[in-house]
């Protein structure tokens, strides 16, 4: 009995440690809204007094964040933009560089940050991953991080890409496997203090969703040979209808990578939205009793639904990443393709 | 909240950014390259020869498992057989020695029979020759009595008498 009783407790520890620094921020803007009322109606040169108010008291992210920003809506969209500038806020900020080569500004921001952290983190775990895998036999069952990964690796190699491509699965497998761990520690490290969701910009995921792309039309230029693919565009109609049926052919084929593109961007942007917006709440009515009621809780939960749609949305770029690569590749013409492979 | 709608329209969530998605190209293949032939490539391989390793001991132990059966059933057959070839010669050795003990008694029986007739004519003869035996000593006794009587009687005279007739009457009869 008495380790649940030492774990409930830990857990409101845990609660009240989240709770408390967000109580407090509050109280800071009801203190300093005198300040602010004042700012509003004399000068700019008052914000300044309500900011270093705001900083004074040492406040959390989301309160210093709102003594740099004029309306909560400037500091959400602060918070889920890309920036030059690294923010470890209250300890300071890191200026990033500017890089601009032949005309284009290729600077290191906040989200390339982010992207090489994922990347350093995925080639440690793996290199660790792929190390103990080189000293397992056979007969061994993998153990702990290996075993995680296996499970994660196995499931992305048998149930999303065996199940979609079917047979020659293993060539797309590495392409699958390393976007799959690539926009899942994206997600999860966008819900780290001080992270940023390097998903959440339309960029990032249309380069990815682009990848998917070409893989996708790759593989139908092999499956099919130019001929079929051309021969897929107009749909299997009779010529008089190509003029129609060509042009939404080709729309349809970038249909795919936009969906991608816009459901993942969506996804990560919209779950931070809500949780900032949640908090925020509490911020604009400037109440405790909201705070505690409704801010907290329904921002915990909606984190707790974030750590869900991280992975779910990896999973489902993925899945529909093979999909698309096993639409285009096992057609009408796949069996002709093998027995063109038999011939060879 | 109606400026973040402003933004979100004037492209601040949208906008492209050229060097975000030449980092992401760059940053994403190069993870794939390096993954590829780090992790990708053990990881998979080995996982592989796994799910063959873990389907051939599948097979192996269906196989065995067949075996087995095969031997099992073949040993119930060698046994069953065995059973009945264990009866069978039981049964015969025992009409063989049913067989045997009538005709030893049998045997036995003729045996005894012509032990005891032999055993009677050898008892018979003994018999004849005890007799013959009698039979000759009685007379050897009676003639040694006859004898000794005779002897007792006897007279030289008489005797005389009696030869010269006998041989008057020899020279008479050769006349």
């Amino acid at each position: 009995m008495k380790p649940v009783i030492v774990k409930q407790a830990q857990a409101f520890l845990k609660v009240l440690a989240l709770a408390v620094p967000l109580l407090m921020n509050t109280g800071v803007s009801v203190s300093a809204s005198p300040a602010e009322a004042g700012a509003v109606a004399h000068d700019t040169a008052a914000a300044v007094v309500a900011e270093t108010a705001g900083e004074h008291a040492g406040a959390a992210a989301e309160g210093a964040g709102a003594g740099h920003g004029d309306k909560p809506g400037d500091v959400i969209m602060h918070h889920i933009l890309d920036s030059n500038v690294f923010a470890f806020e209250p300890f300071g900020e890191v200026e990033l560089p500017r890089i601009v080569v032949g005309g284009f500004d290729i600077s290191v921001t906040k989200h390339v940050v982010m992207l090489w952290v994922v990347s350093a983190i995925l080639l440690v775990i793996f290199s660790l991953v792929a190390a103990r895998y080189k000293n397992l036999t056979n007969r061994q069952a993998p153990k702990g991080l290996a075993n995680a990964m296996e499970a994660l690796v196995d499931f992305i190699r048998l149930d999303v890409a065996k199940a979609n491509i079917g047979p020659g699965y293993e060539k797309y497998l590495p392409y699958l496997l390393t976007v799959f761990f690539f926009v899942l520690l994206c997600n999860l490290l966008g819900l780290v203090p001080y992270g940023a969701t390097a998903t959440g910009n339309i960029n990032v995921t249309l380069t990815l969703a682009t990848f998917t792309f070409f893989i996708t039309q790759v593989a139908a230029l092999k499956a099919h040979g130019i001929k079929g693919y051309l021969a897929h565009l107009t749909g299997g109609t009779h010529p008089a209808l190509w003029i129609i049926m060509i042009p939404i052919e080709f729309i349809g084929l970038f249909t795919k990578p936009v969906a991608l593109t816009i459901r993942l961007f969506a996804n990560m942007t919209a779950g931070h939205i809500v949780i900032l917006s949640l908090i925020f709440i509490s911020f604009i009515l400037k109440s405790y009793i909201v705070a505690v009621v409704m801010s907290v809780p329904f921002s915990i939960f909606i984190y707790l639904l974030e750590l869900f749609v991280a992975f779910l949305q990896a999973f489902i770029f993925t899945m529909l990443s093979a999909l698309f690569i096993g639409l285009a590749s096992a057609h009408e013409g796949h069996d002709g393709h093998d027995s063109e492979v038999a011939a060879h | 909240m109606l400026t973040s709608g402003v933004i979100l329209l004037s492209g601040g969530l949208l906008s492209p950014n050229p060097g975000l998605i030449f980092w992401t190209a760059v940053t994403f293949v190069i993870v794939l390259l390096i993954l590829k032939k780090l992790a990708w490539g053990p990881i998979i391989s080995a996982l592989e020869e796994r799910e063959k390793g873990i389907q051939s001991a599948i097979d192996r132990a269906h196989n065995a498992k067949d075996e087995a059966e095969a031997i099992l059933r073949k040993n119930r057959d060698v046994l069953a057989k065995a059973d009945a070839e264990a009866e069978r010669i039981v049964r015969e050795g025992k009409e063989f020695g049913d067989k045997l003990r009538a005709e030893m008694t049998e045997k036995a029986h003729e045996e005894a029979k012509k032990m005891i007739t032999a055993a009677k004519e050898e008892i018979e003869q003994e018999k004849r020759r005890a007799l013959d035996v009698l039979r000759n000593e009685v007379a050897d006794l009676a003639v040694m009595g006859a004898e000794k009587i005779i002897k007792a009687n006897l007279d030289a005279d008489m005797q005389k008498k009696i030869v010269d007739s006998m041989i008057q009457d020899l020279s008479s009869k050769r006349n």
